[in-house]
């Protein structure tokens, strides 16, 4: 049952994702894809519990590491790139 | 009332999650998914920013407090014991981010996306090779699925992607590499990994099948292996499709985690990125007039034989200008529409056209720019760079906004574009970019095109364009034909 219930997260999410998308311009499509990339850098949180076991799990806690970094060098990255960009874009100064 | 449905959905799937079966929801459990619904909310009105140019920003600083706050929630979890090795992966990948996001030229915006798709793809594999070398519980085959699709889209967008990021920073061969039987290994791989990966679905306990890690890895390995292969015959232009291509399969690997891990803003996160990249994807396939299936076993302008030699230019000659006289009809034009290309890109010209631009309008002319969907390396590509160079957005025009304007333009002047104002595309049947849409720069009073050589473009079409008789060419590097032209507008 769990896994019909995360079908309907994951459908209705993609679902909500293409309506709000379509309405992107054309014109921020690349600070779009650094933004849902961002985004996705959500992994990390996944990642986190991995990295925290400890004990003897050694294996998982060095893959949980290296997942940890990945994630955080797309978020910090993502964002501030995403930011760079966005403020870049800016109207014509009304004309004197 | 989208949003509202998916919260309804979240907090049924999140009530009915494994941990809160035995003693009621814990506080902790509580505080954890509240934090991952406030960020699953936030992340969409982030992204439902980014529709508008002027609140994009407040948007995404949104959807960076979402990310804050599922993080925190996050540090909560009753799993984690030590935080010493999150800390350190967490300082080492926030100071590498935010080196490369400060650091990095506008220019390599197209490779450093490249790569963090590997990077976010990365991520997942290594959570779903964990989650299966360590289980909590004996994997189901319901698991199983999840963690297959994590690790196989999983690897072979890391190795993708990574080819991506070596032709675009130009360490690998930009041209594509083909050779004969090419697609078909390449299907037969594939149609491999997915079958070791229905042998998984069906065996998943390595305990009770002992060949299932063997499987699994394996899959893993074949899976890399298949994210090199398909991207060598990828050519430079063809990249706007597989970059949006690549975004979609490293979300739906992050989605895959969240269905493995059981957590939704991770389902939730992954399907808005899946669903962006897929939505790209089509996007610029129909902006080439091409399916996917072309663009991946397609090779452009490669081992398909010589479709592209149709046009026969042989007895056509080109009109070469001089700077002066290019600069004279600048100076005087009324309209001027520039169209720009990937050429504009890599002689990094787009502050000098800015500069021209605007003496142009200071001697009473208009600047509009005609932006292809596909022009450059990656969607928007054109219009980070000249926003970069101080262009005002609203004079960046999308092709069916400007298409009819060009009419009435004196001048089109063409930087560093080639196939996107192909005529070929329109009324040649036997051209492979046949039926493509094309911006109509052969329909302005005149055309002037800043070109290196002849040398026919990436895709190695010849363009009529340049022989019309309306074109002339100046040749020479963009950077310095426009630094030239701005000099001779300004004696004009």
């Amino acid at each position: 049952m769990t896994a019909f219930l995360q079908m309907y997260v994951f459908v209705l999410a993609g679902f909500v994702g293409y309506q709000v998308i379509t309405r992107v311009p054309p014109l921020l499509h690349t600070p779009l894809m650094s933004a849902t990339n961002a985004i996705s850098g959500i992994s990390l949180v996944g990642s986190i519990v991995i990295a925290g076991k400890g004990g003897d799990h050694m294996v998982s806690t060095i893959l949980g590491f290296v997942a940890v970094t990945a994630a955080m060098i797309n978020v910090v990255g993502g964002f501030m790139i995403t930011d760079r960009m966005l403020k870049m874009f800016k109207r014509q100064e009304p004309k004197k | 009332m989208n949003i509202a449905q998916l919260v309804a959905a979240s907090v049924v799937a999140a009530a009915n999650s494994p941990e809160s079966t035995a003693a009621g929801v814990s506080f902790q459990e509580f505080i954890i998914q509240a934090s991952y619904l406030a960020a699953s909310v936030l992340f969409i009105l982030g992204l439902k920013g980014l529709t508008n140019p002027a609140k994009a920003r407040q948007g995404m600083q949104l959807a960076a407090i979402g990310m804050l706050v599922a993080v925190l929630g996050t540090l909560l979890h009753h799993d984690i014991i030590t935080y010493g090795w999150i800390a350190a992966g967490m300082i080492l990948g926030a100071v590498i981010g935010a080196a490369i996001s400060i650091w990095m030229p506008m220019t390599a915006v197209p490779q450093r996306t490249a790569i963090s798709h590997a990077f976010g793809a990365l991520a997942a594999t290594m959570v779903g090779i964990a989650h299966f070398h360590e289980p909590d519980h004996p994997p189901g085959s319901v698991e199983m699925t999840a963690l297959g699709f994590e690790v196989l889209f999983g690897s072979l967008t890391i190795t993708g992607s990574f080819m991506a990021f070596g032709k675009l920073q130009g360490f690998i061969p930009s041209q594509p590499i083909t050779y004969k039987g090419q697609n078909a290994s390449n299907i037969s791989l594939f149609a491999l990994a997915f079958l070791l990966f229905i042998f998984l679905i069906f065996n998943p306990d390595p305990a009770v099948t002992p060949s299932t890690s063997v499987v699994f890895y394996l899959m893993a390995v074949i899976g890399l292996a298949v994210g090199v292969l398909i991207v060598l015959p990828i050519g430079g232009a063809d990249m706007p499709v597989v970059i949006s291509l690549l975004n979609s399969y490293a979300g739906l690997a992050s989605s895959a985690t969240g269905f493995a891990l059981q957590n939704n803003v991770l389902i939730i996160a992954g399907a808005l990125d899946g669903a962006s990249g897929f939505l790209l994807s089509i996007l610029m396939s129909k902006a080439m007039n091409r399916s996917f299936t072309n663009v991946l076993f397609g090779a452009f302008g490669g081992g398909e034989g010589p479709a592209g030699a149709a046009v026969s230019t042989e007895g056509l000659t080109v009109h070469s200008i001089s700077v002066d006289d290019a600069a004279l009809q600048l100076a005087y034009a009324r309209l001027v529409i520039v169209v720009p290309g990937y050429g504009m890109a890599v002689a990094q010209a787009q502050h000098q056209v800015r500069e021209l631009a605007e003496l142009i309008e200071k001697r009473g002319g208009e600047v509009k720019y005609a932006i292809h969907p596909v022009a450059g390396r990656m969607p928007g590509h054109m219009n980070v760079l000249l926003a970069e160079a101080n262009v005002p957005y609203d004079r960046l025009y999308d092709m069916e906004d400007i298409n009819h304007e060009f009419g009435r333009a004196d001048v089109a002047l063409i930087i560093g574009a080639n196939d996107v104002v192909n005529p070929a595309a329109r009324n040649d049947r036997s051209s492979p970019i046949f039926g493509m849409p094309i911006l109509n720069a052969d329909q302005a009073q005149r055309i002037i095109v800043l070109k290196r050589s002849m040398n026919p473009g990436f895709s190695g079409i010849e363009n009529e364009l340049f022989y019309n008789s309306k074109t002339s060419l100046l040749f020479g590097d963009a950077k310095s034909s426009l630094t030239q032209l701005v000099g001779a507008v300004k004696n004009a």
